[in-house]
This record gives C-alpha cells, structure tokens and sequence, in this order.
C-alpha cells in the first residue's frame, strides 16, 4: 500500500512538473453566447497568429458557447473564463454583482460601451412577404403568428422585446397603449423557445410562424445558406434597437492564471481594423465602420436605432422594470 | 427452488455469519457513493429550502405562474404515466408471451428512451407533431394540434415514462409461466376471468411500481419537453422550466422553492413503490389464511 501511494504521488509529481514546463503555452477562455461560434473561430485563429508574432508566445483560446444567461451563470459558479463575450450588458453586471468577479465598472474599461461590435433587431419574413409586414405595428394583426424566445429566458429576447417597446412609445406616446400593444404582440407569439437559435429553428425549419424577430447578424448568416436565402427575406423596421454585445476579461480569474496581459490585448484586437473588418464579415456592425472598407458595409442598411442608455436607462433599469419577477413582461402575460 | 433454499439461509442467519465475506466495507462504500452523488446534492437543496422559512416557500409556491406551471407538470405527469402504463403493459404481455420476426428487436427497442439525449427525443417529436410534420399535417386540418399544446407535453412524457412501465412488469409476466392460466382455464375459467382473477392480481404491484416510477420520472422530465411545450407561460410551461428561469433570474430561493416541492413529490412516489410489495405481501398472507 505504501508503494503504491508513493508512486502514485511520484506521478503526480511528475505531470504537474511537466504542465509547469509547457506553461509557456498560454491558454484563455473566452465564455460567449451562441451565435458567435463562427465569428470568434475566426477572431481567435487570427489574433493567436499576430500575438505569435509579436511576442513568441504561443496563444490557445478556447471558446465556449451557449445561451447568455446560461453563460453568465456557469462563470458565477465557478467556470473559469479569462474573457467574457456576452449577448448583453446584464449578463456582466450580473456576474460582476453577484459573483464579484469584476468591477461593477468594468463597462467603461473599453470603447464605445465596452461593445466593439453592434446589432439591430429586423424581421425574418418568409419570401416575397406574403403577409406585408412592414413595420412593428403590422405584428399586431390578427392572424400573424411572431415568432421570438422568451425574454425570460434569452438576452436576443430581451432585445427583441425592447426594440419593440422602444417603437410603440414612440408610436404611441401613452404608457397604456404602449403595454396593450405588446400584450398583443405576445398574444401572437404561438412558441416561446428557450433561445435564439431554437426560436430559429421554429421558424425557419418548422415552419411556424409568419416573421421571426431577430438579430440582424443571425438573420445574414441564415440567408447566407443559398437554400434558406430562396425561402426568406429581411424586412427592415422604421426604428430599431442598437444591440451592443459586450466584452469585458474578468479579473479575478485573469489573475488567477496570469494572463491579464493577453485577455486585454485579445479584447482590445476587436477594435483594431483587422476585428473590426472580422466582426463586419460575419454579420455584425462595426463600432468604428471608419476602420472598415466601404464595401464591406455595404449589407448594413441604414436604420434608426435608440440605445438601451437613451431609451431605457441602461440594463440594470431596463431589467429591474421589464424582466423581473414582477415586471412589465410578466404583467403583459398574465392569463387572460 | 426458493422453498429449497428456504432452509439454508435460515441456517446460515441463525449461525450469524453471512454466506459472503466483505459486508462491512462494501456497505461502507456504498453508502459513501450513495452520499456523494445523491444524498449531498438533495441536503444542499433541503437546506437551501429551509432557508426559505415556510412563509418564503409558500409565497414563492402561490404565485399564479408558479401555481399553473405544478398544475400543469402534476396533470400531464399523472395522464402519461397511466397511459405508459397501460401501453408498457400491452407491450411486455407481447414480448414475453408470443415469438415472432423481430421479437428482440423490439425488447431492444424499448430501452431506447433511456440511451437517447432527451433533448434529441424532444426535437424529433416535435418535428414529427408540429403543423407540417409527417403526423402533424394530418391532424392539424381536423383541428388537432398536438405540438406546442398540453398534448405534446403528455406524448413527450409517455415516451420517456414507457421504459419504465415496460420493463417492472416484464420479469414478473415471465416468471408467471402458463401454468396458473391453463389451470385455470382447466376449471372452467374464462378468458376474461382468468385475466381479472389469476394474472391482473399478479401484475398489479408491477404495474404500480411501473407507474409510480413514470410518474417521477415525467414529473422532472425537463429535455424532451420544452422543444415540444412550446413554453408559454400560464398555458404550457411545466415547473422544471420555470426552475430553470428563476434561475436565469438569479432568483435561486425561487428555484428552491419549486425544486424542494417536485423532489417532495418524487420521494412519496418513490416511498409508495417501496410500500406496495409489503402491502401486497400482507394481503396474500391474509387470504392465505382465510383459506
């Protein structure tokens, strides 16, 4: 028995010495959402190569995907993410508060919001737009069925629902009207999947539905298929919601792992001209489009977008009032 | 050949030694893996709902969405849990007693639910039952919708309840043989009377034991269902759903809450299949007597 513990522990010994001679391979985790899959494949392959270069140090990023909350949730409990991508701002905050990870600050540590890329919600309709649906008050109708997640749920939702709140109190500049029309609006929703790209699926493999709301970078990557591009289209609504998807390295872990320096200088590569020219490749808007050939934002179309810190106050008032237990989405929802 | 044994075992109690060496430390280890995986996990969640205090958990469980959601789970776990039942009954009665092409095929078969990611049941159901499905573009012009209504819900928990259902009655049809039926019919008995009297009263505590399991089973299901509930709130969104909100809520008290009260339900169900063989066993002692 004695033997066997001391040569267990003399391989023990021997691996741990071994990973502390490969430490120069530096790894980081970067904990994103779920259609990012592809843009961060590509972000990651190339910034791995320049930091190569510049520094000899070999980079390995690992990325894991999935809902946004989900996400947040895992890096409360303890996954150990260098750098943090998530769908919206709080998803951060939320782990910045509740498992202090980061400062409550962290939002103002990068430009433009900590958001090097943004989206808008537009409507997927089926081709040729059978059902004219034009604008936000076309969703309303009887016998439109509006597919979207849950806002509960999936931060896409949350965007979704606000872009849409957002149009209505312009619209109709009364608080009451304002939440009949999006009683209605959710009256017409046949299906509340759980996330975006579930709610994708709904729509454009089920068939269910007549207009998915949806990101606008998820829309292009489902047109990008020549098959989905025949049986569908994007329709662009006359005011929209600036979607900004932020970044943020969380500090405790970072300095857990020593790897503060490469954190920053991945997230900061996202505003450099080869991110910025990446994000726009793969359907998302540019923050700096000045970086950006001109043609590269020729897919973009022109579009009034309110920011959730014009329009809503920023996250954390916009999620106390509106997905709270207790808030407008659940008082829009009450059974009737 | 249980009588045979009978008399040896009572030879081997009465000397006090066990006809195997290692109980001792095999009921150590296995308490020790019974803790770590089960009982750890279920303490943290009963300590966590105590915390809540009674007046907590009740205000988390009276919450109108909350109320709909456990009417929804309990009803549709009761409904698929009967008919697993009875469609589990019908399916061991053929695979024990006939032979046919294809027999261990299906005895394969039913052990799919529990091999396949739930979730991968859940999406091929609900491609099958939406409205342009292969079932479902034959149902929806009659007015029948299946998808995304209660009914999706009860089919996604028959399938995964079936495997349960099944394979309790299973063994007890085989050891059953042909022999009390033929006497029976000997006597005179016929075949619906040998049914009711000499095989039902056998199956019966196999068949509880089969639906209570289904009925934990379904009350927790979480994968296979929400692809097909469609997940609206107040109409069909079952309680595991709305666990998983609270906690996207970072609300885990009401998480708690709603998890302490499934996993109560599950554990009297579980309690009430451990009580059927005694009250059985009780039943047949007494009759035996009255004989």
């Amino acid at each position: 028995m004695k033997t066997f513990l001391r040569n267990a522990l003399f391989g023990l010994s021997v691996m741990l010495a071994s990973s502390a001679a490969f430490a120069k391979d530096v790894q980081l985790l970067n904990v994103s959402y779920d259609p990012t899959r592809e843009f961060y494949a590509d972000v990651n392959q190339t910034f791995a190569a320049q930091w190569k270069q510049q520094t000899g140090e070999t980079l390995t990023i690992r990325a894991s995907h999935g809902g946004s909350g989900k996400q947040a949730r895992a890096v409360i409990d303890g996954l150990e993410a260098d750098v943090v991508t998530l769908a919206l701002a709080a998803d951060i905050d939320a782990i910045a508060t509740n498992g202090k990870l980061l400062p409550a600050d962290w939002q103002k540590r990068l430009p433009h919001n900590s958001a090097p890329y943004t989206s808008t919600i537009v409507f997927l309709v089926r081709k040729g737009n059978p059902k004219q649906i034009r604008d936000w008050g076309d969703l309303v109708k009887p016998g439109i069925g509006v597919i979207t997640p849950n806002p509960k749920t999936s931060g896409g939702a949350r965007w979704n629902y606000l872009a849409a709140w957002a149009w209505a109190s312009q619209e109709y500049r009364d608080g009451a009207k304002v939440t009949d029309y999006l009683t209605r609006l959710f009256k017409n929703v046949p299906v509340l999947d759980t996330g975006a790209r579930g709610a994708t699926t709904t729509f454009v493999e089920r068939g269910i539905g007549d207009v998915l709301l949806a990101w606008e970078n998820e829309a292009l990557l489902t047109l990008a298929d020549p098959d989905t591009s025949a049986k569908f289209e994007i329709v662009v609504p006359s005011l929209s919601i600036k979607a900004e998807p932020p970044v943020a390295w969380v500090d405790k872990n970072v300095d857990r792992h020593g790897t503060r320096k490469q954190a920053e200088a991945y997230l900061r590569f996202l505003y450099t001209p080869e991110g910025q020219r990446l994000a726009a490749k793969h359907g998302y808007r540019p923050a700096e489009p000045d970086k950006v050939p001109a043609a590269d934002l020729a897919r973009f179309p022109e579009v009034k977008q309110v920011t959730i810190d014009a329009a809503f106050g920023g996250w954390k008032k916009a999620q106390a009032e509106h997905f709270a237990d207790g808030g407008f989405f659940d008082k829009i929802y009450r059974p009737r | 050949m249980s009588a045979v044994l009978q008399p040896t075992l009572r030879v081997i109690a009465r000397r006090g030694r066990r006809p195997l060496p290692g109980f001792g430390l095999s009921l150590g280890l296995g308490l020790a893996w019974l803790s770590v995986v089960v009982l750890l996990p279920l303490a943290a969640l009963a300590i966590r709902a105590a915390g809540l205090g009674v007046d907590g958990w009740l205000r988390a469980i009276q919450d109108p969405r909350v109320q709909a959601s456990l009417k929804l789970s309990f009803g549709a776990s009761l409904v698929a849990a009967l008919a697993a039942s009875l469609a589990g009954a019908l399916v061991a009665w053929v695979v024990v007693r006939y032979r046919f092409p294809g027999r261990r095929l299906l005895d394969a078969l039913v052990d799919l639910p529990f091999a396949l990611p739930t979730a991968v049941a859940g999406i091929a159901l609900t491609a099958i039952y939406s409205a342009n499905g292969w079932v479902g573009r034959w149902l929806e012009p009659l007015g029948l919708k299946i998808a995304y209504t209660p009914i999706g819900i009860v089919i996604a928990l028959i399938f995964i309840g079936l495997p349960f259902a099944v394979r309790t009655v299973q063994p007890v049809l085989e050891a059953l043989g042909h022999e009390q039926e033929e006497a029976a019919a000997s006597l005179g008995a016929s075949r619906l009377t040998t049914l009711r009297r000499v095989v039902l009263p056998e199956l019966l505590p196999a068949l509880l034991t089969g639906f209570s399991l289904a009925f934990a089973r379904a009350l927790g299901e979480y994968g296979s269902v929400i692809f097909i509930a469609g997940n609206l709130p107040y109409r069909t969104e079952i309680a595991p759903l709305l666990i998983t909100i609270r906690l996207e809520e970072y609300d885990y008290a009401g998480a708690v809450a709603i998890a302490a009260l499934l996993l109560a339900a599950s554990f009297v169900c579980l309690l009430a299949i451990n009580a059927i063989p005694l009250l059985f066993a009780h039943e047949r002692r007494g009759a035996k007597r009255d004989v």
